[in-house]
Formats: structure tokens, C-alpha cells, sequence
């Protein structure tokens, strides 16, 4: 790793780790009891010979470090690599057989949410296969049975649980979001509509909750696509719209189930073909792998479509035809859910291609891509962990940097939030931006007329 | 004395393949049986076609991203671990062993080959302690248990190769070397070792995952 990028914040010293008042308000009111009683429980109760395998056969060989972005970040600190983040976790629990102590837990719920993304980059580099990612979401969950959750990203998992969207986004909020996106929208093309309800519609498009709560611009964006390429599409007015899951990545599968589930059955009631999503990658995780099966589908019960690939046929099939390509040289992230999670990394790099003029590849790229470091609900745990989380991202820094372009193209929204933060703390000096962005800006103002070439599958 | 060392000689022999044998089907058994009671949604993702293509893909030397981003690691693992199997199976001391007893026999490795063989599979035992005690990453992971396993895989190929040069104590080199090897068969099973199975499984699932689900390489 190049050494010309330098650090703002000094390096914290590896003992002292931030905490914040849920998780210390949380560690305050556990017994060794309790901690034994959850520990032992989830352990036994919730694993099988799966988690049994993991443990027993890992070799203690450390290969899997080469493949961690804290590890890299750190300076090879081997306290990040995945097996040492196991160690600290896991493997103390087991053998003091759950009779651990709050400061153990204190460490344990800094590394499981703050300190991996889940991003299973390690599973690539271990020759045995063994799924860290999956040992850390269950010490997320044992956590989360604590009740020692990190504040923020605890508050959007009670949002959830509340609202049926990440944001506290009220019902006529949603709603008047969307027609005011509308009205704006309808300024540059006087017959669109976001259609609110349409049963049987071909499309349902959904978002995560951030964007009606302070990206309403991506709405317009998704709606003049929808429109231009003449897509008989919905929206949902109901809960159900929110495709985004907090609670998958707190170990609240309870929670998580009935996000999924609400989500699933609003596309049922509008009986539409298939669901379209917006550029977030952990909403697609969770719709796609997670969600289904705690709701008992070996795959989701809707086709389930990244932006990535409905522009990519939108795009090949001529629905949305390009005016004049983007100009400015561009460099595109893998988002870890829709890369190395759904293998559409190819697929993004003929849009951008097909968008821009000037396309230069980050190393390592597709399924090695490394994780923008604000993933797995890492970014979710907010301000408190925002310093170091600018510290375990310097691999990702210098990684941008060393492409050189101007633009930095992020398919997903806690990339593009992530990244954005790297470019701002590392002086990098590119725009982030999603390829909705540059597909709206590029492509031809027309609407595709039905009879016209350009049949979707 | 005789009567030990003929008991080590022969039923000894029988008893640790028994174990190693029963020892494995049984683990993958119980493995079985256990995804079948609790992780059945296993057999939802498990495909030949993606398990077979990860194993071997991981067979294949400095193909996967790590093996190439680790050469000298990699390179020795994998002539250790041939070495493992093939310097015991063709031994020809072995091999008159074995033909003695059933009258059948196979082609054998010569001996001096095979002495060199032995300091390679100790020197890579060296290798990984060394590499345990100075890669940080590595040593972070390492506990006492960790020499204990390399001190038994390496035990029978130190007295084997005392025994056959008979520098000294040549009688009790050989039953050492008879009971390390038995022990490491009795210890296969039921160790970490016990990765000779498990791992192609681990691989099986993470490569069906990735293939059928992620439409991903994990390699």
C-alpha cells in the first residue's frame, strides 16, 4: 500500500474503542447470569453443524487477513483480520463456555457492528470456505438479545418495527413525497405520473427510506427514467414501500422477517410481475437472500431487480436511448451486495461503458472488490464511530485514489454515503455519484411509444 | 518386550486404521444427520455442479486471488500436503510391510527419494512453526494447541527418518515411529485434522452459495 496518504485523526490506540449510551446504558444492566443464559442460548439453540464446522476446522492459518479492509487499513493490525475479530468474539465465548465479562462484551459489539461489514470478502480467501461474516451477524445477534446495540442504528431498527420504514417517515409524508416529486417532475414531461397503487402493474418500483426523507431528487430521477422508457410501473402508498432492513444487520431477525415480509406482500397485493429497486445494495441483500429465507423461501417469491440490471436493459433493449455520453473520466465501486452478492459486476461496467465516455477500473475489482467500509450497517452506528470508521477505510482511500477519475460511480446508497464520506476525509477530489445521476443526465428526453423497438424480456 | 512390540506391530495397526477409518465416516455421519435435524435448508443451495467447481478450483495451484497473493505459503502447503499421503503410501519399507502380510505390493519410491521427501515434509513443519511464531496475523491466532498438532504430524516422519538411518537407539526409533504413526491415525478424526473431510464440505457450501445464489466466483 502506497504511503501518500496521510491520516487526519491520530490512529486510536486499539484498547480504547468507542462507545456510545445504548451500548454502555445496555452493558449497565447485565448479570453474568443473563450474559451466560443469551450467550449459551443463541449458541446452541440458534446454530447447527454449520457454526459447529466453522469453529472446529478453522486452522488458525491467517490467510483470511489479506482479504479484510480494517486489517489492510490498520497496518496489518492483526487484531482486524476476520479470524482475530473471531478470536475476540466467538471463540472467547465458547471456551469460558458464555461466562464472559461486560468489558468483553463492550469489545465484542465494537467489532461485530463497527469493525466488519459482513461483506464476505474473507470467505473468498479462506481455502476452507468458513463464512466469517456469518460468525459476526451472530455475535450481532447475541447482542441484540442484550440488548447492547449500538444508539443509531438501533433507533432505525425501532423505526422499522414502528413505521415499516428505516426513517420515521410518516404515511402521508410518504405519500406527499411522491406526488410533490411528481408535480415537479411532470415540468419536464407534462404527462408523467409515479402511480400510486396500480394493481397489476408490470413493474413496483421501491426505494429505501432515505430517499422520500432527504433524496427526494432520486424519485424524480427513477420516475423520468420509468416514464421516458414507457414502463407500466407503481409505487406502493402503503408500508411495505421501504425495501431497506436495519434489523438484518443488528441480529433482530424477528424484526428483519417482518420488514421482509411486509415488503413481500405489498408486491403480492399490487400482483405486479416483478419488483424493481433503486441503487441500494443491503436493501437488494435483504430482499434477495436474507429475507426469504427467515420467511421459509429458498429464493425470494418475486423476481427481484437491482437498478443496476433494469438500466442495463433498459438500456440494450433501446427503451432509454443516450443524447451524448458523460464526459468526464469515471471509475466505478462493486458494491459487495449486488457484486460478489448477485454477480452483476459485469453488468455494471457495460452501463458504464455505455453512459460514459471514459471509464477506468479500480483494483481490486468485481467479486474482490473491497467494501466501501460504510456497509453491513457499519455506517448505520452513526457519529460516534464516524473517526475511526474514516481510519479502517484508508486501504478503500487509497484504492479511489490511485484511479485517478474524476467521478466515482456508487450503484448503492451506504456506498455512496461512505465513499462520500473517504473523499471528503482524504481530500480525494471526486463526485460521487449514483448511475441514475448520470443516466439522467445523459440520456434522451423522449418516451418510448409502444409498437417501437425495444421489447423487455 | 516382544510381546509389546508385536502388539504395536499388529493389532495395534488394525485398531488405529480401524479409528481412522470409522473415525471419519462416523464424523461425516453425525455431520450429516446434523444438517439433516437442524440446517436442512442447506440441501436448498447444495449443488453439484457449484461444489465440485469450487473444490476444484481451490485444487488448482495459484489460481484462486489468495494463493496468489500468498506464493511461498501456498507452494509449501501444497507439496506438504501431497507428501503427506505419498511418501507413507509408497514407502517401500511400507510396502514389503503390507506385502508380507497380504501378498500384495505396488510400485515403491526409491529410497533415497523418499529420504529426501521426509526432510521436506519436516522442513515445511519447520516452515509453519516458524510462520507461527513470526507472522503477526498468524501468531495473533496461535495457541499452545497449535505446536501440539505440528509435533504429532511431525513425529513419525522425524523417527521414521531416524530409524532408517539408524544413527542411534535404532530398536526403540522404530516403535516410536510405529506409535506416532498409529497416533496420528487414532488423532485424525477427531482434531482439527479432521479437516480433510470437513474442509470439502465447508468449500461444497460456500461454492454453492456463491455459484447458485451470488452468482459469484469465491475463488
Amino acid at each position: 500500500m502506497s504511503e501518500d496518504i496521510e491520516i487526519k485523526d491520530k490512529p486510536l490506540v486499539a484498547k480504547e474503542k468507542n462507545t456510545d449510551e445504548a451500548v454502555e446504558a445496555g452493558l449497565a444492566k447485565l448479570t453474568p447470569e443473563r450474559i451466560k443464559n443469551t450467550i449459551n442460548e443463541v449458541l446452541q439453540k440458534e446454530t447447527g453443524p454449520r457454526f459447529k464446522a466453522y469453529v472446529e476446522t478453522c486452522m488458525h492459518c491467517g490467510l483470511c487477513a489479506e482479504a479484510c479492509l480494517y486489517f489492510l487499513s490498520n497496518d496489518r493490525d492483526p487484531s482486524y483480520s476476520p479470524a482475530g475479530k473471531v478470536k475476540q468474539t466467538i471463540w472467547g465465548m465458547l471456551e469460558k463456555k458464555g461466562e464472559v465479562s461486560v468489558d468483553f462484551l463492550r469489545r465484542a459489539v465494537h467489532i461485530a457492528q463497527t469493525e466488519c461489514n459482513v461483506c464476505k470478502r474473507c470467505s473468498m480467501y479462506c481455502p476452507f470456505g468458513i463464512d466469517v461474516a456469518y460468525l459476526m451477524l451472530l455475535v450481532r445477534r447475541i447482542c441484540h438479545k442484550l440488548e447492547i446495540t449500538p444508539l443509531y442504528i438501533q433507533d432505525t431498527v425501532n423505526s422499522h418495527s414502528a413505521t415499516m420504514n428505516q426513517m420515521w417517515v410518516k404515511e402521508d409524508e410518504w405519500i406527499d413525497t411522491l406526488q410533490w416529486q411528481e408535480e415537479d417532475a411532470r415540468e419536464e414531461f407534462e404527462d408523467l405520473r409515479i402511480p400510486l397503487d396500480k394493481v397489476g402493474a408490470d413493474v413496483m418500483y421501491s426505494v429505501i427510506a432515505p430517499e422520500p426523507k432527504f433524496q427526494a431528487g432520486l424519485l424524480y430521477q427513477a420516475a423520468t427514467i420509468m416514464h421516458a422508457a414507457g414502463i407500466n410501473w407503481t409505487m406502493p402508498s402503503s408500508p411495505g414501500w421501504d425495501n431497506s432492513n436495519m434489523a438484518m444487520f443488528t441480529g433482530d431477525n424477528e424484526i428483519s422477517g417482518r420488514i421482509a415480509r411486509a415488503f413481500y406482500e405489498t408486491a403480492a397485493r399490487l400482483k405486479v410481475k416483478r419488483i424493481v429497486m433503486g441503487e441500494c445494495g443491503h436493501a437488494f441483500r435483504s430482499t434477495y437472500d436474507v429475507g426469504n429465507r427467515w420467511l421459509g423461501w429458498a429464493m425470494p417469491p418475486f423476481e427481484v431487480v437491482h437498478a443496476l440490471e433494469f438500466y442495463h436493459e433498459l438500456l440494450t433493449t433501446g427503451r432509454i436511448t443516450i443524447a451524448e455520453k458523460f464526459k468526464k473520466t469515471v471509475t466505478l465501486h462493486d458494491p459487495c451486495n449486488v457484486s460478489r452478492g448477485r454477480g452483476l459486476h459485469d453488468m455494471a461496467r457495460e452501463v458504464t461503458n455505455m453512459v460514459c465516455e471514459s471509464f477506468v477500473d479500480m483494483t481490486p475489482n468485481r467479486e474482490h472488490n473491497f467494501c466501501c467500509g460504510a456497509g453491513g450497517g457499519v455506517i448505520n452506528c452513526g457519529p460516534p464511530y464516524k473517526g475511526e470508521r474514516m481510519i479502517n477505510n484508508k486501504a478503500k482511500a487509497e484504492q479511489l485514489k490511485a484511479t485517478g477519475a474524476e467521478v466515482l460511480i456508487a450503484p448503492c446508497h451506504n456506498c455512496h454515503s461512505g465513499l462520500e464520506d473517504i473523499v471528503e476525509h482524504y481530500d480525494l477530489n471526486m463526485e460521487v455519484k449514483f448511475l441514475g445521476d448520470i443516466i439522467f443526465e445523459t440520456m434522451e428526453k423522449k418516451i418510448y411509444k409502444p409498437g417501437e423497438p425495444g421489447e423487455l424480456k | 518386550m516382544n510381546a509389546f512390540i508385536d502388539f504395536i506391530m499388529g493389532p495395534m495397526v488394525w485398531i488405529a486404521f480401524l479409528i481412522f477409518i470409522l473415525g471419519l465416516i462416523f464424523k461425516l455421519v453425525m455431520i450429516i444427520r446434523d444438517v439433516n435435524a437442524r440446517e436442512s435448508y442447506v440441501y436448498s443451495y447444495l449443488t453439484w455442479k457449484h461444489s465440485l467447481r469450487s473444490i476444484f478450483a481451490w485444487l488448482i495451484p495459484f489460481f484462486p486471488q489468495s494463493t496468489k497473493q500468498s506464493p511461498i505459503f501456498y507452494s509449501i502447503s501444497y507439496i506438504f500436503h501431497l507428501l503427506l499421503f505419498i511418501v507413507p503410501i509408497f514407502l517401500m519399507s511400507h510396502i514389503v510391510l503390507i506385502n508380507e502380510a497380504f501378498q500384495v505390493s505396488w510400485i515403491a519410491l526409491d529410497d533415497s527419494v523418499a529420504d529426501i521427501l521426509t526432510l521436506v515434509v519436516i522442513f515445511a513443519l519447520v516452515f509453519f512453526a516458524i510462520r507461527r511464531q513470526t507472522v503477526p496475523e498468524v501468531k495473533y491466532l496461535t495457541s499452545f494447541s497449535d505446536y501440539i498438532l505440528i509435533l504429532i504430524v511431525a513425529l513419525p516422519f522425524i523417527t521414521g527418518f531416524l530409524a532408517y538411518h539408524q544413527f542411534f537407539l535404532y530398536r526403540w526409533m522404530v516403535i516410536a515411529h510405529v506409535i506416532s504413526g498409529e497416533m496420528l491415525l487414532i488423532f485424525i478424526p477427531f482434531s482439527k485434522f479432521s479437516h480433510m473431510i470437513v474442509a470439502p464440505l465447508t468449500r461444497a457450501y460456500m461454492g454453492s452459495e456463491f455459484g447458485n445464489v451470488r452468482h459469484a466466483k469465491d475463488w
